[in-house]
């Protein structure tokens, strides 16, 4: 289920069972274990496997395999279709499309990585920090996650927009801002049942530091649900900055980005000229709902359990 | 469940008051002094500043002045904006009702096809159930400006059947603006409430009490409404109202995208043009909305499942 921007994330459930402890399993069980696993993906998780490995490949390579210079102008060509040597044709301002919706694909998919890392990044140390410690320090962390609740994501960065100016950057960050607490607040539950294991209490009984513990044991052990929300935010990530972007507040043209083009390409739709605005909505729908889907499954796989 | 009424509204002031902190506090992170974050950059006559520093009491200290525009928002008082020369709180008056309409308009949608959708899913089998599935997976993966381009492509410029942009006159013309708009906008949280309702009827129906009343021959009828809606209705109205919550911020991006002249739609225009008084009463509006709907689900969740309030005491 991917909803963007707005309150209503869906906050994932907490494991289970005992986290699945990848790493205290010999090697070859292990192995033999993601054997067995690997099938469960299904049809739908296979292709959506696969666009995101396309979308990656795109990104990683658009930029040099982009047929034409994606900003070279030809004013003539304003909104010709699909030609010999240009595939999809030319945008509103007779740019080649293919060869900008190649290059925004990095554009587009970078911003959100960055900003569901960064996320993934605050709100899996709030999580480990505000399970380790408990107490006061639990108490006044959760309390200011939850005054950052009130905020809506893209409210915070609209805020952001008429502070810093528009762009890439506290577009991002105000993102990343609005994604945390969420993120801390489904990790910490699950951080806390780790918590709880004996074979913390064993270390800490035989002298180990908290830190080793924790990034030698908790956070591996709570790693496969943090992929998880990773890949979900990472799909809500692509969907706010391309609505920032569509609202002229997160990168800014005459850049190739997906959510640019449907922003620039709503007039020429407008007047009977659908295919930019409309090949970079495909571009987003699909990428967002492979990775919408995928994340799910890896979700369900982390809690050990279907629903 | 007074208790719990009490806290939760005790939290919300908590969550005003460091919310409209917040919004007060962003416009210091600025780069550059206060009258120039004020004016957007333009030069102000000496005038201008002297009025600017008595009205935002810029040579108090900062949680001074913080008080001054926290008691001036109680009274409705939100400030000037510096390119328009107009009071804030006109200003948003003047837009509230688009996107309030908007907003409602929305939410009956969802509640409609949603819950619906839902049920109709959740009592058939076979090709019914799963084109409601295949068609909540397709709609919770449209963003809502992709929903809005697909739907001005096709039902404004293909199909002239309603207006791709700007608001109408009178009820019935607003109305007919308002449609597109407001489908973009219920798009993918029809999903997601489709999906909630689903699932809790199925889970319902597979319940003791409900397989004991169908094998006691109870009318279908009776069954679905006295025991199975009643009981599914905690998790339904719990995700509507979320939901519609989260609309609030949202729709500035539908109201962008159709021309719409609401607040959200002019809370992006100001942030665009640094009118920062106008951004920060606009953000401080849709916060208390956003936080006072959200509050009013948490207390009608638990006046429909009195668990909710007991657990929250034991805590």
């Amino acid at each position: 289920m991917s909803i963007p921007v707005g309150g209503a994330l869906p906050t994932g459930t907490a494991p289970e069972g005992p986290g699945p402890d990848a790493a205290a399993v010999p090697g070859e069980a292990a192995s033999a274990r993601s054997r067995r696993r690997l099938p469960e993906l299904g049809v739908g998780g296979w292709i959506s496997l696969g666009i995101i490995v396309f979308a990656v490949l795109l990104a990683l390579f658009g930029p040099i395999l982009r047929p034409y210079d994606p900003n070279e102008v030809h004013l003539s060509y304003a909104n010709v279709g699909p030609t010999g040597g240009h595939l999809l044709g030319f945008d509103g301002a007779g740019r080649d499309l293919l060869s900008r919706l190649m290059v925004g694909a990095r554009t587009t998919l970078l911003g959100a990585a960055l900003v569901a890392l960064v996320a993934v990044a605050i709100g899996s140390s709030l999580a480990v920090l505000t399970a380790w410690f408990g107490g006061r320090f639990d108490t006044a962390v959760s309390s200011g996650l939850d005054v950052l609740f009130a905020f809506p994501g893209i409210l915070l960065a609209v805020l952001a927009a008429a502070v810093f100016g528009a762009g890439l950057l506290s577009a991002g960050l105000a993102l990343a801002m609005a994604y945390s607490p969420y993120l801390a607040r489904v990790l910490r539950g699950a951080a806390l049942k780790e918590r709880a294991m004996a074979y913390i209490q064993a270390g800490e009984v035989q002298g180990f530091s908290g830190w080793w513990l924790c990034f030698r044991h908790l956070l591996p052990n709570i790693s496969s649900l943090i992929v998880a929300q990773g890949t979900i935010f990472f799909g809500f990530a692509v969907v706010d900055l391309a609505a920032l972007s569509f609202l002229g507040l997160g990168i800014q043209p005459p850049q190739a980005d997906w959510g640019v083009m449907v922003s620039e390409g709503k007039t020429p739709l407008l007047q009977g000229y659908p295919l930019e605005a409309l090949t970079a909505v495909i571009c987003i729908v699909l990428v967002v709902s492979a990775v919408s889907f995928l994340g799910e499954k890896l979700q369900e796989r982390s809690t050990g359990g279907h629903r | 469940m007074l208790a719990f009424i009490v806290k939760r509204l005790v939290m919300l002031v908590v969550t005003l008051l460091v919310a409209s902190f917040a919004v007060y506090g962003s416009l210091y992170l600025a780069p550059g002094s206060p009258i120039a974050t004020l004016t957007g950059g333009r030069a102000p006559s000496p005038q201008v500043v002297a009025q600017l520093n008595a009205q935002y009491h810029l040579n108090d200290p900062f949680l001074v002045r913080y008080w001054h525009w926290l008691v001036a928002a109680l009274h409705g008082d939100l400030g000037e904006s510096i390119p328009l020369q107009q009071n804030v709180s006109t200003l948003i008056g003047q837009r509230i009702g688009v996107t309030a309409s908007l907003v409602l308009l929305t939410s009956i949608v969802i509640v409609i096809i949603g819950v619906g959708l839902g049920i109709v899913g959740a009592l058939s089998h076979g090709t019914i159930d799963n084109s409601v599935l295949i068609s909540s997976t397709v709609s919770a993966a449209m963003p809502a400006f992709a929903a809005a381009v697909v739907l001005q492509f096709v039902f404004a410029v293909k199909l002239p059947w309603f207006p791709a942009l700007g608001d109408g006159q009178g009820f019935f013309g607003s109305l007919h603006h308002l449609i597109l708009p407001a489908l973009a906008l219920a798009a993918s949280s029809v999903a997601l409430v489709t999906r909630v309702t689903r699932a809790a009827v199925r889970e319902e129906l597979e319940r003791e009490h409900v397989q004991t009343a169908i094998s006691r021959g109870l009318p279908r009828g009776t069954i679905l409404r006295r025991h199975v809606l009643r009981n599914a209705a905690i998790p339904i109205t719990t995700v509507v109202g979320l939901t519609i919550a989260s609309l609030i911020a949202l729709s500035a991006v539908v109201e962008t995208a159709f021309g719409l002249n609401g607040l959200g739609s002019y809370l992006v225009q100001a942030a665009q043009n640094k009118d920062f008084a106008v951004v920060q009463g606009i953000s401080l509006v849709l916060v208390v909305l956003f936080v006072v709907v959200n509050t009013l689900v948490d207390i009608a969740y638990a006046l429909l499942d009195p668990r909710v309030a007991i657990g929250s005491r034991a805590q």
